[in-house]
């Protein structure tokens, strides 16, 4: 039995089911992400399990027991907004304060557990302040301090990253998971944007119209996805129409070559997916199909270089890792690329 | 064309000439804004010939004078209190109670009209619900057989005229509180729920805190509102209830108080009274904006 | 939202309504009751045949519109040269315009009279076309708060300052910003300022009866104290001018949210 449960959870709004039969099952101190476009159903799964929204039908179990009819003050459950909700009128300390003050904890408890959470966030200077006076990523901190003070038995965080700048929201990536594993408290995490969840999970939901289409490791989602709608949503796809030849060793016509996939396919054509760094230019040991192509466009990103290469009439993209002896090839340039056969994902039929 | 130079003597030519912009309004201002209230205040502080005196502010102290002052701020401090709370709880009602949203609209447009329908007509239309003759009190008396009357209730008292200010003071917070409730965030509520409060602790520790500035400054503006009404009072009362405005206005009109200075007393009683309920209005609200700068 | 929560809500607001829609109802009712034993309009014709009603009102809503005229050609120049020049000052001009909503206007009239009677340096009530000319002046202020603030609300919505630029860089000069680009694009604003301004005219009552002119609002306090049944009806007169000044105000509002929303 998992810690925090979700079964059978559902929810409409009038006419509009926004949740279809979602069921979850979340370890103690797992770090979970519902990852989806807006509109997904994962923002509604959230404030279910906070109690903000009344499930139509479904249970929701923490610890084993059935919170559906508690109020959300009575859930023991700490969430962090994308607007970071401080309250404007109290100070950084006060804020943190605030959830130990309504338990009637008695002040001298309350100053050291608030002294204490301001260094685990690292603005022990800053307790004095006033919300309007923090940068966005400092607000942020002390939202979370302030849900984490109380000792919630689940972390909730709503897209806590959206309203960030790009810089700070990865640096308060990595603290934030650092402290989540820390203090090792279970969290659930929403967001939309795939690099977040496959960074910072230990699994990660990938939502699409109010079901869960796949519940897995961040590896296995990137790697496996279960669905089009994973494949295309989580991590850039380059798309190949080919035309099977036998059904039942994946054998199949890309363009000018043949390859094979080595698991059974349907008859007639199917979209294949690759990854970009499924592809490599040149030969490479292991890679048992080539294509031919022209590079199109050179993107140098430091590190990475991402390069596409048309073939057959539709762009590739692929990825090289930048070498100090020898530049990217030009646009225009004719390339011999490489794949693995068995790494392509079957996306669809036609 | 040089720009260093030029800029330069623009400086210097343009300081002038941006008073020039504004100096219709100054002017305008300074003479039947400023002028006028100075005027009065110098004069209360002059006798017949022109001398400093103190006299007339001592004269305050007489006669009638102590009583109106009195029960003016009475009726003041009363419809501002009450239309501050009736007015916050229809705003909350509306905003945060659920009512349908078609509401909103015409309540807004409603108050916007009622909080502009004072003065005199506002008088005639209290009159003819709660006067002698009017709709409820024939209809308490003739159905119900309550007699108002002899409940003590007379619209030219003191309860009378402050029912009759709430026409415009409700409505009037009504307009004001709006923006500030709407301006209270979902996610404040639901961060203190989701913290353990429960909704008086949120409404206690949040909501109220971030509301006091604009309570606050409502309620002085009310006070202000309803301390300087003459019309209603006048037109409802005739001048059978001695509050300042009546007594100011007779005063002008006739001398009654046989000392032209005295009204300038008078009238400076007035400004002084409502200057002192906005300095702490003011004083107030800097103290509970902190978080605000 | 619990049941409670939403029990009190609509109890709140009924108990609001009920507040306010029975004086309205008592005025009307009232105004109708001037035959014996039946409803009828006998007050209302009374009323508007009255010669003094015709003139008071007359001299009202002219005193109105001289009021509006001058309130704009006051305020949206300074509203918007405050903006665009003199931003520091804006705290300033704003106290000050919110002034006339803490001195009483009983006291500002008061002023007045002191100041510009006969044996003063401006002899305005010397003549009924200088008092005219002062009660204006006066009503002005009364109307200022509101007006300024409708106006410079007006502004904030729009880039004065690269509209500015932009018409001058088009050789445009500073009665042609105002008067082509400024003024059309805060039309709303000063709309919504001048109904208002035509609503507080219309019933004001202290200046003008202080100054003795023969405007509306005195016409109706005296006929108040005279008789029973045309003042209910007058009243009634005088909400729904109020209620229109409202409606057109929201339905300038509205054209305006039609006109601006293909951005």
């Amino acid at each position: 039995m998992s810690f925090l449960t979700i079964e059978h959870l559902e929810k409409s709004f009038g006419a509009n089911r926004v949740v279809k039969d979602f069921n979850l099952g979340i370890e103690k101190g797992e770090f979970v992400s519902l990852l989806g476009p807006s509109g997904c159903g994962k923002t509604t799964v959230l404030r279910m399990v906070a109690g903000f929204e009344t499930p139509s039908t479904g249970r929701i179990a923490i610890g084993g027991k059935d919170v559906v009819d508690l109020r959300p003050n009575q859930r023991n459950i700490g969430m962090v907004f994308q607007s970071y909700a401080l309250f404007p009128n109290l100070t950084v300390a006060d804020n943190i304060g605030f959830g130990l003050k309504v338990a009637g904890k008695p002040r001298a408890e309350r100053t050291a557990r608030v002294q204490e959470m301001l260094k685990l966030i690292g603005l022990s200077e800053l307790g004095d302040r006033y919300p309007f006076q923090l940068s966005g990523g400092q607000q942020q901190r002390v939202a979370l301090a302030r849900a984490l003070a109380p000792s919630p038995h689940v972390l909730l965080l709503d897209e806590p990253l959206s309203a960030l700048d790009a810089k700070v929201r990865v640096s308060l990536r990595n603290e934030i998971r650092a402290i989540q594993k820390k203090l090792g408290i279970t969290t659930i995490f929403v967001t939309h944007d795939q690099e977040e969840a496959l960074s910072m999970s230990d699994r990660i939901v990938v939502m699409h119209g109010g079901i869960a289409e796949q519940v897995g490791t961040p590896f296995e989602v990137y790697n496996r996805p279960a669905t089009k709608f994973v494949a295309n949503f989580v991590g850039m796809l380059n798309t190949l129409s080919a035309e099977v030849i036998d059904a039942a060793t994946g054998r199949v016509r890309i363009g000018g070559t043949e390859a094979t996939l080595r698991r059974p396919l349907p008859e007639g054509k199917v979209m294949l997916a690759a990854r970009p760094e499924m592809i490599s230019l040149g030969l490479q040991p292991g890679r048992d199909t080539v294509l031919d192509g022209t590079i199109t466009s050179v993107d140098f990103f430091g590190s990475v270089i991402r390069l596409r290469a048309r073939v057959d009439g539709s762009d590739l993209a692929f990825d090289m890792f930048n070498t100090t002896e020898e530049p990217p090839p030009a646009p225009g340039t004719d390339v011999r690329l490489s794949l693995l056969a068995s790494d392509l994902l079957l996306i669809g039929e036609n | 064309m040089q720009p260093e130079q030029g800029t330069r003597r623009g400086a210097l030519r343009r300081l002038p000439l941006v008073w020039v912009g504004i100096a219709p309004f100054v002017l305008f201002v300074t003479l039947f804004l400023i002028l006028p209230t100075l005027k009065i205040v110098i004069g209360a502080f002059q006798a017949g010939d022109g001398s400093f005196t103190l006299q007339n502010i001592r004269d305050l102290a007489t006669g009638s004078i102590p009583a109106a002052f009195w029960i003016s701020i009475k009726i003041s401090v009363a419809s501002a209190l009450l239309g501050c709370a009736i007015g916050f709880a229809m705003a909350a009602a509306m905003i945060l109670g659920g009512l349908p949203a078609a509401i909103r609209g015409p309540l807004l447009t409603f108050s916007g009209v009622a909080s502009n329908f004072a003065g005199v007509p506002l008088a005639f239309a209290f009159l003819a619900t709660l006067g002698p003759l009017g709709l409820v009190t024939v209809f308490l008396r003739t159905q119900l057989g309550i007699d108002l009357r002899a409940l003590g209730f007379n619209i030219l008292s003191f309860w009378g005229l402050t029912i009759t200010y709430l026409f415009f003071q409700i409505p009037l917070m009504i307009l004001i509180i709006t923006p500030a409730l709407d301006g209270l965030k979902r996610e404040w509520r639901e961060a203190a729920s989701v913290l353990g409060a429960t909704g008086p602790q949120y409404w206690r520790m949040v909501a109220l805190p971030i509301l006091f500035p604009s309570l606050l400054g409502t309620f002085a503006l009310l006070f202000a509102n309803a301390f300087g009404a003459v019309a209603t009072a006048i037109a409802l009362t005739g001048s059978s209830l001695n509050i300042v405005p009546i007594l100011l206005f007779a005063q002008i009109r006739g001398d009654v108080l046989g000392n032209p200075n005295l009204g300038f007393a008078l009238a400076f009683g007035m400004i002084v009274i409502t200057g002192i309920a906005n300095t702490i209005y003011i004083w107030l609200r800097a103290r509970s904006e902190r978080w605000l700068k | 939202m619990s049941l409670w929560t939403r029990l009190t809500a609509w109890l709140a607001l009924i108990f609001g309504l009920t507040y306010f829609l029975l004086p309205l109802i008592g005025m009307a009712e009232f105004s109708l009751k001037m035959r014996r034993g039946v409803y009828s309009l006998d007050a209302y014709a009374k009323v508007l045949g009255d010669p003094r009603f015709q003139e008071t009102f007359t001299y009202s809503v002219v005193m109105a519109l001289f009021t509006i005229a001058f309130g704009v050609l006051l305020v949206v120049p300074t509203a918007y040269w405050v903006r665009l020049k003199m931003p520091w000052a804006r705290p300033y001009v704003e106290f000050v315009t919110l002034l006339p909503l803490v001195i009483p206007a009983i006291v500002i009239v008061f002023g007045y009279i002191r100041l510009y009677n006969t044996s003063s340096w401006l002899p305005l009530t010397g003549t009924a076309m200088g008092t005219n000319v002062l009660l204006m002046f006066g009503y002005a202020t009364l109307a200022l708060p509101y007006m300024y603030r409708a106006v410079d609300t007006g502004l904030r919505t729009i880039d004065v300052a690269t509209l500015t630029e932009a018409a001058q860089s088009l050789g445009a000069g500073w009665i042609t910003v105002l008067g082509r680009v400024i003024l059309p694009n805060v039309l709303v604003a000063v709309l919504s300022g001048a109904f208002l301004t035509f609503a507080i005219v219309i019933g004001e009552f202290t200046m003008a009866a202080l100054l003795n002119r023969p405007a509306f609002g005195p016409y109706l306090q005296v006929l108040g104290a005279n008789r029973a049944y045309e003042p209910a009806a007058l009243s009634v007169i005088a909400f729904a001018i109020t209620w229109a000044c409202m409606g057109l105000i929201q339905l300038a509002t509205h054209l305006s949210k039609h006109t601006k929303a293909p951005r």
